[in-house]
C-alpha cells in the first residue's frame, strides 16, 4: 500500500444510535419471550396434568359423575359440528359483504360508511354480549330454544365481522391492475369480481376464515349464556340440546374432585390439538394456493 | 388542426432522431385525409372532482396508423387516451363533456354500454399486468368472458404469434406468467388483447418499463400491428413516437388561476411535428429544451 492513500475509517460503534438499536433488539426479545414463556408454561402444565387421562374413554365416553368412566364424545362431537356450522354460514356471508363493501359500495354514501363502522365496531363487542342477544332473540325470540343451531347463530354473529374484515383486506390487496386489465378486456363487473378479484384473494379469505374460526370454537360465555348443558350423555343433534369443549372444561375445572381437574386439561389438550389442524390447515391452504401463481 | 408546413425554414435538429428519415417517411405516407377516421374527437374536457385535467381536445384517429401522443408529465394525455374505452367510468370522480365519435356513433351516448365499447378498443398498460394466471389462461380471459370459446386453442396460438411471443412460450403455456420477463409479460398483454379481435389498440406508455431490448421489440411489433389494427401509443419517449407514429399530438400543461390542465397544442403527421413544428412549445419539446 502506498503511503498516499487516505486512510479510510470503517469500523462502527462510535455512535449512540448503534446502542439505540441494541436496546431495541433487547425489546423485541423480551417481547417475543413474554408471548412464548407464558404459551410455553400452559402448555407444559397442561401436558403434565391431562396427558395421562388422554385415552379412549376421554374421547368415547359421555360425561359422568365417575371420573373413572366420565369422557368427552357428546362435546368432542359438538364443537366439530359447531366448527362445520360456523364455516357454512360466516363464509359466504363474510364474503358476500366484504365482495359488496370493496367492489359494489359507493364509499361516499352515508349508509356504506355507516356499515363499515358498525362492523369495526361490532368486532370489539364481548361475546357475552353477543351470547346475551342469542338468549334474548334466536333462544326466546325466535322460540328457537336452547339448541346446537342458535349456539352456531350466535358465534356466526361472532365471528362475522372478523371474517368480513379478513376478506375484505384480502381483496384490497388484489392489484388494481389486474381489475383495470379485465376491464378493458371487456369483462362485466361481475366477471371481474369472479373470476379475477375473488381466485386471488382466495388464500387470504381462507385464512382469515379459519383463524376466526379456532377462535369461535373455543369460546365459552356466550354458549354458557344461551344454556349449553353440560351433561349430555347422547350425541348432539342440530336442533338438540348440547354442551360444547369449553363448556365441559370449565364445567370439571369446577368440580372438587381432582381427578376432574385431570380430566379438564385432557380436554385442554384436545381443543388445542383441534385449534391446531385447524391452523396448521389453513397455512397449508394459503400456500397451496400461493404456489399456483 | 392539420396545419402547413413551412418548408422554407431548417428542419429543428433533435436528439437521437434522424431527420432525413423522417423526410422520406413524409414523402411515402398517404394523406392522413384519404383515410377513414376511427375517433373524431370534439371539444373534449375531462375532470377528475370538478377540476379539468384536460380540455379543448379535438383531434382526428386514422384507421391503421399509429397515433402517438407526447407531452409532459401531468399534460393529460394519459386522461384523454382512457377516454377512448371508458377506463375513466371506473374512477368514480371523472366526468368526460364534448364527443368522442367512434366510425360515426357516440362512445358516450345515453345508451352506449361501456363492456361493448370495451371488446372493441383494447388497452395495453403502461405496467405489465399479467392475470396470475398461467399463459394460456391469461390470453384466453378474454375470449371467455366474451363467449368466443370455440377453437380456443387456436385463438389463443394466433394472439401469441400475432405477439410475437409464440416461440418463446409455446412449450410451457402451462406455466404461470408471472414467470415470464418484463418484456414478455408486456408481449403477453398484447396477445391477450388481440385475442379477443379488437378494431383498435390503445397503449398507455407500452415500454417504459421495459429495457431497451424488450421496447424494440413492441416497437417492431407495433409496425407489424398497425397493418391490421389502428393504434393509439402514449409515450414519454419523443424518440419512440417519432419512430413509430404516423401521427403525433403534442400535449402540454396550461397553468390557469384556478388549476393546471392539459391541452392539445399540435397535431399533426409525425414527420411534420418533429422537424417542422408550428408552436413554439412544441419546438421547445421535441428539441429537448423543455422536458
Amino acid at each position: 500500500m502506498s503511503s498516499d492513500t487516505p486512510e479510510v475509517r470503517l469500523e462502527g460503534g462510535r455512535r449512540s444510535s448503534t446502542w439505540a438499536g441494541r436496546g431495541f433488539y433487547v425489546l423485541l426479545l423480551l417481547c417475543l419471550a413474554a408471548g412464548f414463556l407464558t404459551l410455553g408454561t400452559l402448555v407444559v402444565d397442561v401436558f403434565r396434568k391431562g396427558l395421562q387421562y388422554v385415552d379412549g374413554v376421554l374421547l368415547m365416553n359421555p360425561p359422568s359423575s365417575d371420573p373413572a368412566i366420565a369422557g368427552a364424545r357428546p362435546a368432542i362431537l359438538a364443537t366439530l359440528y359447531l366448527g362445520v356450522l360456523l364455516i357454512a354460514f360466516t363464509v359466504p356471508i363474510g364474503v358476500g359483504t366484504a365482495i359488496y363493501l370493496e367492489e359494489y359500495a359507493d364509499k361516499n354514501r352515508w349508509y356504506n360508511r355507516l356499515l363499515e363502522l358498525n362492523i369495526q365496531n361490532l368486532a370489539a363487542v364481548p361475546s357475552i354480549v353477543y351470547g346475551i342477544l342469542g338468549l334474548a332473540f334466536l333462544v326466546r325470540g325466535l322460540g328457537l330454544g336452547r339448541v346446537l343451531l342458535a349456539g352456531a347463530l350466535i358465534l356466526t354473529l361472532l365471528v362475522l365481522p372478523t371474517v368480513i374484515i379478513a376478506a375484505r383486506e384480502a381483496i384490497r390487496a388484489v392489484p388494481g391492475s389486474i381489475r383495470e386489465a379485465a376491464y378493458a378486456l371487456g369483462a362485466t363487473q361481475w366477471q371481474v369480481v369472479s373470476r379475477q378479484v375473488l381466485p386471488a384473494a382466495l388464500p387470504g379469505i381462507a385464512t382469515g376464515s379459519i383463524l376466526a374460526l379456532s377462535r369461535a370454537i373455543g369460546e365459552t360465555a356466550p354458549l354458557i349464556l344461551i344454556g349449553a348443558l353440560t351433561y349430555i350423555s347422547f350425541n348432539p343433534t342440530l336442533l338438540g340440546p348440547f354442551t360444547a369443549l369449553p363448556v365441559q372444561i370449565y364445567n370439571w375445572t369446577k368440580l372438587p374432585n381432582a381427578e376432574f381437574k385431570g380430566l379438564a386439561a385432557a380436554a385442554i389438550i384436545i381443543l388445542l390439538a383441534m385449534i391446531l389442524i385447524l391452523n396448521a390447515g389453513a397455512i397449508w391452504l394459503r400456500n397451496r394456493y400461493e404456489k399456483k401463481w | 388542426m392539420v396545419t402547413m408546413s413551412n418548408a422554407e425554414t431548417e428542419p429543428v435538429k433533435i436528439v437521437g432522431v434522424n431527420t432525413l428519415d423522417l423526410a422520406e417517411r413524409e414523402r411515402r405516407m398517404p394523406p392522413p385525409e384519404t383515410r377513414e377516421v376511427v375517433f373524431d374527437v370534439s371539444d373534449l374536457m375531462v375532470s377528475y372532482a370538478d377540476v379539468p385535467a384536460l380540455k379543448d381536445v379535438s383531434l382526428k384517429v386514422y384507421k391503421n396508423f399509429v397515433t402517438a401522443f407526447i407531452g409532459p408529465s401531468g399534460c393529460g394525455k394519459s386522461t384523454f387516451i382512457r377516454c377512448f374505452n371508458r377506463m375513466n367510468d371506473l374512477i368514480a370522480t371523472a366526468s368526460v363533456d364534448g364527443t368522442v365519435l367512434y366510425h360515426g356513433e357516440d362512445l358516450y351516448g345515453p345508451h352506449v354500454d361501456a363492456v361493448e365499447v370495451r371488446k372493441r378498443i383494447g388497452m395495453v398498460f403502461q405496467k405489465p399486468n399479467p392475470f396470475p394466471k398461467s399463459i394460456f389462461d391469461n390470453v384466453a380471459f378474454g375470449p371467455r368472458v366474451l363467449g368466443m370459446t370455440d377453437d380456443l386453442e387456436n385463438r389463443v396460438e394466433r394472439a401469441l404469434n400475432q405477439a410475437a411471443l409464440w416461440d418463446e412460450v409455446k412449450d410451457r403455456l402451462k406455466a404461470s406468467a408471472l414467470s415470464l420477463s418484463g418484456g414478455q409479460q408486456q408481449r403477453l398483454c398484447i396477445a391477450r388483447c388481440l385475442a379477443v379481435e379488437p378494431d383498435v389498440l390503445l397503449m398507455d406508455e407500452p415500454a417504459s418499463a421495459l429495457d431497451p431490448i424488450a421496447t424494440t421489440r413492441i416497437e417492431d411489433l407495433m409496425h407489424e400491428l398497425k397493418r391490421d389494427y389502428t393504434i393509439v401509443i402514449v409515450t414519454h419517449n419523443m424518440q419512440q413516437a417519432a419512430r413509430i407514429a404516423d401521427m403525433t399530438a403534442f400535449f402540454s400543461v396550461d397553468v390557469g388561476d384556478r388549476a393546471r390542465s392539459g391541452v392539445l397544442v399540435e397535431y399533426d403527421t409525425t414527420p411534420k411535428i418533429f422537424t417542422h413544428p408550428t408552436d413554439k412549445r412544441t419546438e421547445d419539446y421535441v428539441t429537448g429544451r423543455f422536458g
